[in-house]
């Protein structure tokens, strides 16, 4: 006779159809939810035959081999819904997306309030400026944790205008900011292709291939260097590991906002770069020293003795100033691809700079 | 008192992690205790003593550390009790990956590392597949593609765990850490409490300290490889 609690578990595997995916044939079971597949790869469990069910084969299990596998067959049972349960929940998780993100100041180091209500919103970008030690990284902090004025800014974070659900929050569900550093590293030994496509799986993408074919394109066209699929990634040159890194992340990467410490110039195009997360509805954070960079983004926030202490538009003398500082910075990368390239220098620096704005005039 | 089990490989940042969360806590002023449990040597009680937190160290020399901790366990409950402190935490080293050191009842938790590679999280057992709180150290040098795997994969043997990201260095994540400590179930003693799940079996010659091979030298509980 099946008591109250084992009704409550088998309701826990019931498809929407109420069937229970316990007693569901291989066939079907794994043609709607393939992601089954990890749960016997993960416990190391004997794969099902087309006609097997999940139930026959944790019936089939010895108690030897339940003990090697570290649980008892309740256990498995419960384990295997609350797989499908967190399968499902990870579905559902790449269609509902965030669209803004408000900050809500606290206060500085010294106590001081900070005056500042910040509304961040997809598709746009903003640079964090301010001195090492000015507080950036407790910014980022307080966004990744969703502070709610626990922590020492005094700061809250709403998603979408309201406070994040505390047991979300507790339970480390949301996880709002993807980070891209220069001291990140692939660690992992696989080609570029493997590489994305075990992302993509994680992501439960249906056509994996033509999402690693869309990351590999974009990288190759952010790197100034070409590298093939089969690259594995920790052969990549630090522009190109820092090109995948960020196409990856625009096109696979769950979290809203993507924090981005300092792009190094070389090796990445960095304005590229940056409408790639643009299209892809991030919100980008950069922190940056590069008056390019700053002056592409669409305000900067500056950050000082531990608080935002200013918003900054970018004033119509820095935009206006803007164009001249594109073209020294295309000038800076030719110059680049001339020293990689083994050539000289070509010294007539203002005329190549009189050159480009020809061209750019065409 | 509180009680918290945290247990993870050697070197994953366990000691770090529960240090950044005990600046938090000591600043709100609880009063902390540490049992460490190690194998031949550890050096991690100066960093606790430093950072102003009780310690014991227990070493389990020759004995199965998970056997050693947990018939040790209740003793460090009563001197953590004797000592007025608000939260006790047994941090010991899943040595092996059958590792089980997690209580019913008491808060679990595990700390893993992404540096330990994407397949790490189906090859370690109970230590982390019954933990109620799964810590990821060391995702500050990993591409967040691996970050996010990682995390993927830790979520599928343990889909009713809170995942958090630590960084055992910077401290950041470690107040949502410092929550779910705060939150930990009071105890007062552990007689009769039961372990989540039975610790690796022992009990053949070589736990006696057995020294020479051979089947005329391997007596009790042991298991042949099938190398057919």
């Amino acid at each position: 006779m099946p008591n109250k609690e084992l009704t409550a578990k088998e309701m826990m595997t019931r498809d929407a159809a109420g069937e229970d995916l316990l007693r569901q044939s291989a066939e079907r079971l794994l043609a709607e939810r393939p992601y089954i597949r990890d749960f016997f790869a993960a416990f190391g469990l004997p794969t099902m035959e087309r006609r097997q069910t999940a139930g026959d084969v944790f019936d089939g299990l010895d108690a030897e081999r339940l003990e090697d596998l570290g649980v008892t067959r309740e256990q498995l049972a419960e384990r295997f819904s609350a797989f499908i349960e967190k399968m499902e929940s990870f579905r559902r998780e790449g269609i509902a997306s965030v669209r803004e993100v408000s900050i809500i100041g606290g206060r500085d180091k010294d106590g001081r309030p900070e005056d500042v209500r910040l509304d961040l919103r997809t598709g746009e970008v903003i640079a964090v400026v301010g001195p090492t030690g000015a507080g950036k990284s407790l910014l980022l902090s307080d966004i990744e944790c969703l502070a709610q004025g626990d922590t020492p800014s005094g700061r809250r974070i709403l998603i979408d205008g309201e406070p994040p659900d505390e047991a979300a929050r507790l339970s480390g569900e949301q996880r709002l900011v993807a980070q891209l550093s220069q001291n990140m590293n692939f660690v992992m030994d696989l080609s570029v292709r493997e590489f994305v496509a075990l992302h993509a799986e994680s992501r439960l993408v249906e056509d994996v291939d033509a999402v690693v074919e869309r990351i590999f394109t974009a990288a190759v066209r952010l790197s100034g260097e070409p590298f093939r699929l089969e690259t594995p990634v920790t052969a990549l040159s630090g522009g190109q590991s820092r090109a995948l890194m960020i196409a990856d992340v625009a096109c696979l990467s769950v979290s809203p906002i993507v924090l981005i410490d300092e792009i190094e110039n070389a090796g990445v195009d960095r304005r590229q770069a940056l409408d790639l997360l643009v299209k892809r509805e991030k919100i980008v954070l950069i922190a940056t020293h590069d008056p390019l960079l700053a002056l592409s983004s669409d305000r900067r926030m500056v950050v000082k003795n531990g608080g935002i202490v200013a918003v900054l538009d970018s004033s119509p003398e820095e935009r206006a100033v803007l164009g001249q500082l594109q073209a020294l910075d295309d000038g800076l990368s030719l110059l680049r691809s001339q020293i990689r390239g083994g050539l000289r220098l070509d010294c007539d620096l203002m005329g190549l700079l009189a050159a480009q704005d020809r061209e750019a005039g065409l | 008192m509180k009680l918290a089990t945290v247990a993870g490989a050697p070197s994953s940042g366990k000691t770090s992690v529960i240090l950044k969360a005990a600046e938090g806590l000591k600043a709100a002023g609880w009063k902390l205790g540490v049992v460490k449990f190690d194998c031949l040597s550890s050096e991690d009680a100066k960093r606790y003593t430093a950072a102003g937190v009780a310690v014991k160290t227990g070493l389990a020399g020759s004995l199965c550390p998970d056997h050693f901790f947990i018939t040790n366990i209740e003793a460090c409950v009563q001197w953590g009790r004797s000592h007025g402190l608000d939260l006790l935490i047994s941090e010991s080293a899943g040595l092996c990956n059958r590792c089980s050191p997690h209580i019913k009842g008491v808060l679990a938790v595990c700390v893993v590392d992404n540096l330990s590679g994407v397949n790490t999280p189906r090859k370690i057992g109970p230590m982390l597949k019954t933990a109620d709180v799964v810590v990821i150290t060391k995702g500050d040098i990993v591409s967040q593609a691996e970050r996010e795997v990682f995390t993927f994969r830790v979520k599928q043997v343990n889909p009713r765990a809170a995942v958090l990201p630590v960084n055992g260095l910077s401290g950041q994540g470690a107040l949502l850490l410092e929550r779910r400590l705060q939150a930990a179930s009071d105890v007062e003693s552990l007689v009769n409490a039961r372990l989540r799940f039975a610790m690796p079996a022992a009990l053949c010659s070589y736990c006696l300290g057995e020294t020479r091979i051979g089947s005329d030298c391997q007596v009790g509980n042991i298991k042949m490889m099938d190398l057919e």
